[in-house]
């Protein structure tokens, strides 16, 4: 079922090293967690919609990647002698933007038809995508594992007890980018009326904000972050690549936005964190607690969620819902 | 009021279970070919019974009791649920540790049908009033979001309790649908196995020109799934159109309000989450008994999403619609899947839509075009993936298109028809 993620340090270490080294390797999934459930909660500020597909097209995202880094190899087929790790983030980047393109057609196909339409049913929609997607995706990838050819491969990088690896380090940079460029954007123009459309869509449209620009910058926004979480996700300390399990990891994140709060980019980010370290935290200490059985660590996020929920329904940082007769 | 089939003069004929002339032998009619259907009596229906069409119609039936659940539980008192394969689930695995003989790795009590049935609706309902005070607490997209946890811990239980669900991969079989006195007894009826009709029944002569000498397994699990469903059925329209469904029906458009008007909202949504489970869990025993043998990752989310479609694509707070749901959902996979063999032959063969195959199925690696590809290898989707993208398709379409689902096509094809030649 779910990937299980293979501690293959935690063997055979002092407890200072296994600790410092859940931390960090629980601080980068956190990161990637992070990753993807920014760009959910983006989609749903800016649209009010539930993006269930976001596990979908991260693992579509990653897919993509491996077909422009390693089958159709852009742009290595035209320029020669290109360091690998260049060659390799430009096919990245061609195919984030690849991604980003479906996320603006997905929205404008199916979702700007349902704008009125009760929230739930636009939740069921994106359900319906969500299995398209995987379909279509899991077909292209023959339903087998595709490795992303990403050039960092499993090394590591030793201070001390502390084993890191590039990809882990590249995880986390990305991350601490990624929200410096929503905190600018948000302060430009067009973040303004973002933020103003998810204020109150009409009033914006009154003042001239074009909410379906808006709409489609804020599913463009979340495509990408969908898919540079994916790749994160199936690259080498996590998985060996893309499969058909991609989509189900992406899933976590969900109990991630729960957490922190459905409507809350401060939520996301720390909901992630704090998902990535618990789920990190189960696999290292209670890996090997026999009665817990096959795959709790897996199984964390949806526990926590379930006893955050319980405690604050809105989630930590979520605004809590006026109710009006 | 004769001749007025729409002036009601009282309360009670208008919430009437057929308050028409029109419907009640409409529906006389749908009985008595319910009844004839797996018996070979009909000219068409011959071909039914004797196919493996009949196996999807009883599985299309048993969906049935549970979709039942869930519209009541979403469609009826507007609590969105992506759990309702949980639920299932665990009306399944007490069935089957109630039901099946205990095995070399897993325990099982083997006792009858008559215990292990209502069992299995009752523990899930016991397990729906534990989580409906979530319902009460956490609201709309935040309950959909908690009930598709309980989807992934609900797998991960599945997954690690193997004393009760069978190995990983294999699963374990479901109790046989049989009615047996006590354990160990000698069945007195079986609906499971082939053989004459029921043990006082012998060889009737149904109709002049059929001769029933004996029944399939499959016609006697349809009689027996069939019965249940129209039980279900009435006791799920009583629900709906009394009391207790009216005060769902308040919570779901405005709970708050509901509240005022002297609604117990947290008693509305147990009941809600109480009755919907025992659909669900009565559905998911049937279900794993005439399946007879399902892998513990068998109840994940495409099966809820299955039962949310079934509700959506039938028609949200309707019985009739949930019935046109489910067979819709569960014959289409088939449907499609009869078509593209068939249009596969007629690329190969050349006949008259051999252009349309060529177009849609690939038939070897080297065939450039086409969506479903036909073996594993191969570009294209496999007519699995194929179904489940086709599945997708229904949905969103549905949704943008026909909100009501198939029973509001069905309303207006009705309304045309009822005005006509004066429809406009």
């Amino acid at each position: 079922m779910i990937g299980l993620v293979i501690f293959a340090q935690a063997v055979g270490q002092t407890p200072v090293e296994k600790l410092v080294n859940a931390f960090s390797s629980g601080i980068a999934l956190g990161a990637i967690y992070a990753l993807l459930s920014l760009g959910f909660v983006i989609i749903f500020k800016a649209t009010q919609v539930v993006n269930f597909a976001q596990g979908a097209i991260a693992a579509l995202g990653a897919y993509l990647v491996v077909y422009f880094a390693t089958v159709v190899n852009i742009p290595g087929r035209w320029i020669e002698d290109i360091p690998s790790w260049i060659q390799w983030s430009l096919s990245a980047i061609v195919a984030i933007a690849f991604t980003a393109l479906i996320g603006i057609i997905i929205e404008r196909v199916t979702i700007r038809p349902m704008i009125g339409q009760p929230l739930f049913a636009v939740a069921i929609i994106t359900l319906g995508l969500d299995l398209i997607i995987r379909a279509v995706t899991n077909d292209f990838m023959n339903n087998s594992i595709r490795g992303l050819g990403d050039p960092w491969g499993a090394e590591l990088y030793e201070v001390g007890p502390l084993r890191v690896s590039y990809t882990q380090l590249i995880t986390v940079g990305v991350l601490v980018a990624i929200v410096l460029m929503l905190v600018v954007f948000f302060r430009s123009r067009t973040g303004i009326a973002m933020q103003a459309t998810a204020f109150d869509q009409e009033a914006a449209m009154a003042q001239g904000i074009s909410v379906g620009k808006v709409f489609a910058i804020a599913w463009a926004i979340g495509a990408v972050l969908a898919a540079i979480g994916g790749i994160f996700s199936s690259v080498a300390p996590r998985a060996a690549g893309v499969s058909p399990v991609t989509a189900f990891v992406a899933f976590r994140a969900f109990p991630a936005v729960i957490i922190g709060g459905l409507d809350s980019i401060t939520g996301a980010i720390l909901g992630g964190m704090l998902i990535g370290l618990a789920e990190v935290f189960a696999g290292t200490y209670l890996g090997s607690v026999s009665w817990l059985g096959v795959g709790f660590s897996g199984n964390v996020p949806w526990i926590l969620m379930m006893i955050v929920l319980l405690v604050r329904p809105h989630g930590l940082f979520g605004t809590k819902e006026i109710r009006r007769v | 009021m004769r001749g007025r089939p729409n002036l009601y003069t009282r309360y009670s004929s208008e919430m009437g279970l057929f308050p028409t002339t029109t419907k009640k032998v409409s529906i006389a009619l749908l009985g008595v070919i319910a009844v004839l259907l797996p018996l070979a009596a009909l000219p068409f229906a011959g071909y039914l019974a004797s196919s493996s069409w009949l196996i999807l119609i009883n599985r299309a039936l048993v969906f049935t009791i549970a979709a039942l659940g869930l519209n009541l539980l979403s469609g009826v008192a507007g609590q969105i649920s992506l759990g309702h394969s949980f639920f299932m689930a665990v009306g399944a695995y007490t069935a089957v540790f109630l039901g099946s003989e205990a095995g070399s790795a897993t325990w099982g009590l083997g006792l009858p049908m008559w215990v292990w049935l209502p069992a299995a609706g009752i523990v899930a309902a016991v397990v729906g009033i534990l989580v409906a005070p979530m319902g009460v607490r956490v609201r709309g997209l935040y309950l959909a979001f908690a009930t598709l946890g309980l989807v992934f811990i609900g797998l991960y239980l599945w997954l690690n309790l193997n004393k009760i669900t069978g190995t990983p991969g294999i699963g374990r079989r479901w109790p046989p649908l049989e009615l047996t006195l006590w354990r160990g007894m000698d069945p007195i009826i079986s609906f499971a196995t082939n053989g004459p009709l029921w043990w006082w029944l012998r060889p009737v002569n149904l109709l002049p020109w059929v001769q029933i000498d004996e029944m399939t397994g499959a016609a006697k699990t349809y009689f027996f799934v069939g019965v249940l469903v129209v039980l279900f059925a009435i006791v799920a329209k009583n629900l709906m159109r009394t009391r207790v469904g009216r005060s769902w029906a308040a919570i779901r458009d405005r709970d708050i309000a509901a509240e005022v008007m002297g609604v117990n909202e947290y008693k509305g949504k147990t009941q809600a989450f109480a009755i919907s489970s025992f659909y669900a869990g009565v559905g998911g025993a049937l279900f794993g008994s005439v399946v007879g043998q399902l892998i513990p990752q068998s109840w994940d989310l495409l099966l809820a999403v299955d039962f949310i479609a079934i509700v959506l694509i039938g028609g949200a707070g309707t019985v009739a619609g949930t019935l046109m749901g489910t067979f819709f959902v569960v014959l289409i996979p088939r449907a499609v899947e009869n078509a593209t063999n068939f249009l596969a032959v007629q690329a190969q063969d050349g006949g008259a839509l051999s252009w349309l195959g060529n177009l849609v199925i690939r038939t070897s690696p080297d065939d450039p075009v086409g969506i479903i590809s036909l073996g594993a290898a191969g570009p294209g989707l496999s007519i699995f993936q194929f179904n489940i993208m086709l599945f997708g398709v229904l949905i969103i379409v549905f949704l943008i298109v026909e909100p009501l689902g198939l029973y509001g096509i069905w309303v207006r094809v009705r309304n045309y028809w009822k005005g006509w030649p004066f429809s406009y």
